[in-house]
């Protein structure tokens, strides 16, 4: 549990300091039309999602990592 | 039992990541679904109600109503019990709060059944980074179950779960965004089934083998791993890979994959997947013991055995309401169909059922149908 929670300090700290930057996107916000399309969603429909996520875990012995927890395309 | 032990994850997969597109809230807009889980004996249908409203501009609420109504007469329950019907009902309360780039999302899920209360915490931070081409995300969710029996009201055990999360969405280029998920979730308490035995060869029996009730160990550490990506394609359609790497410290080992494309055709859209999934046994499942109590911890629930699923799945959403056309404070409304087949195969889970020798049964697999129909509406 040490190292996650290294892994944590560690992106916490990146995302705290990520204002301060004078970062270029290689990808401008005018050059995310095809990204913001509907059908490019990752959660098109999250009502279905959790509901079929919700049947491979009662019958499968894995769970997490799926899904699409984690993001936005920042189409704002 | 179980579709129980798994909530946290399920409930977060609604309120997390609705809430992680970091700089701006989610749209405000309602489902109505209705699902239908038939396969392997068991039956189990529902509805699921989901609505989001935001209030001002930096608040966004979200509320989902969801039952499974189950009707359960599995390959388990025949061969060591009676058939039985339950349900189970929850509800799940989410608020997300925009600020700048960063979003903070809190969650609260609660579900009941007769035996079984589960109630479920969660928060996550999502940062939008560099650009907005990157978008962090933390996540920590408490749950804390109670187990209990139904034909022993004295009986009652408790499971404390804990999940860390860690996600990252990156945009690659104009056509493709990828999100790599990072998931540990522990468990601590009574983690078996209070109903489920485990078989033993038994030579004192005229059929060979006898049944004890199954005991797992305490605690259950898992580690998770996904990579999804999505790709424009030049015609406007999508294609979406996902690969996961999932293990535990009771010795599961799994590969999951999943392959989906979706294309729009004037008021449909259509989607089309398939997923992979394969997986080891957990160190102490055995599907017949050599004697009574051999070992430390045993466990014969096929979820932990060494198995293969394989998912086809086909969906088709229809367009009925859109802007111009948009009725008062409704501006778009869909109907959905979805259908999926899923066959499990397990490889070391006989089918002891059909009464078979010792030795001589053959391996059970089951197939299912899964259907989901709803309505969204976005205002």
């Amino acid at each position: 549990m040490k190292a996650i929670g290294r892994i944590l300090l560690v992106l916490t700290l990146l995302a705290g300091t990520a204002g301060c930057s004078n970062f270029e996107p290689w990808v401008k916000p005018y050059e995310r039309d095809r990204l913001a399309d509907p059908i490019m969603a990752l959660d098109m429909d999250p009502v279905s999602s959790a509901y079929i996520m919700h049947v491979y875990e009662a019958r499968e012995g894995a769970r997490g990592g799926e899904g699409a927890a984690g993001g936005g395309c920042g189409c704002n | 039992m179980n579709l129980r032990r798994h909530i946290v994850v399920s409930v977060l997969g609604l309120l997390v990541s609705s809430g992680a597109l970091a700089g701006v809230l989610p749209e405000d807009r309602s489902d109505i679904l209705y699902h239908l889980y038939e396969g392997g004996g068991v039956r189990i249908d529902g509805p699921s109600v989901l609505m989001r409203k935001q209030v001002g501009n930096s608040l966004s609420f979200v509320g989902n109503y969801y039952v499974d109504m189950i009707s359960s007469a599995s390959i388990d329950v025949i061969t060591t019990a009676s058939p039985y019907k339950e349900e189970r009902t929850q509800w799940s309360l989410g608020m997300d709060y925009l600020r700048g780039n960063t979003t903070i999302s809190i969650g609260y899920t609660t579900s009941e059944e007769s035996d079984f209360d589960a109630n479920t915490y969660s928060i996550s931070v999502s940062q939008d980074m560099f650009g907005d081409l990157t978008t962090l995300t933390l996540t920590y969710a408490l749950g804390d179950d109670v187990v209990g029996r139904s034909d022993d009201p004295t009986f009652e055990r408790d499971v404390d779960r804990q999940l860390y999360g860690v996600g990252v969405t990156q945009i690659l280029t104009r056509n493709l965004i990828s999100t790599l998920n990072f998931e540990v979730i522990t468990d601590e308490g009574f983690l078996n089934n209070p109903y489920r035995s485990v078989r033993y060869a038994d030579p004192n029996v005229p059929r060979g083998f006898s049944f004890e009730p199954e005991l797992y160990p305490n605690t259950r550490t898992t580690t998770a791993i996904g990579l999804r990506m999505k790709y424009f394609l030049p015609w406007r359609a999508a294609l979406e890979g996902e690969y996961r790497y999932f293990e535990d410290t009771w010795d599961i080992k799994s590969h999951t994959a999943k392959l989906g494309y979706t294309h729009p055709i004037g008021p449909f859209v259509l989607h089309a997947k398939y997923r992979y999934h394969d997986q080891t046994g957990a160190h102490f499942y055995s599907d017949l013991f050599p004697r009574s109590q051999a070992t430390n911890f045993r466990g014969r629930d096929k979820e932990l055995s060494e198995m293969t699923s394989q998912t086809v799945g086909f969906s088709a959403s229809y367009e009925f309401l859109s802007d111009p056309d948009s009725w008062g404070f409704l501006k778009r409304g869909t109907v959905n169909f979805s259908y999926d087949i899923l066959t499990v195969d397990y490889h070391e889970f006989s089918d002891i059922s059909a009464g078979q020798p010792l030795g001589m049964e053959p391996l059970y697999d089951l197939e299912a149908d899964i259907i989901q129909i709803f309505f969204s509406f976005w205002y």
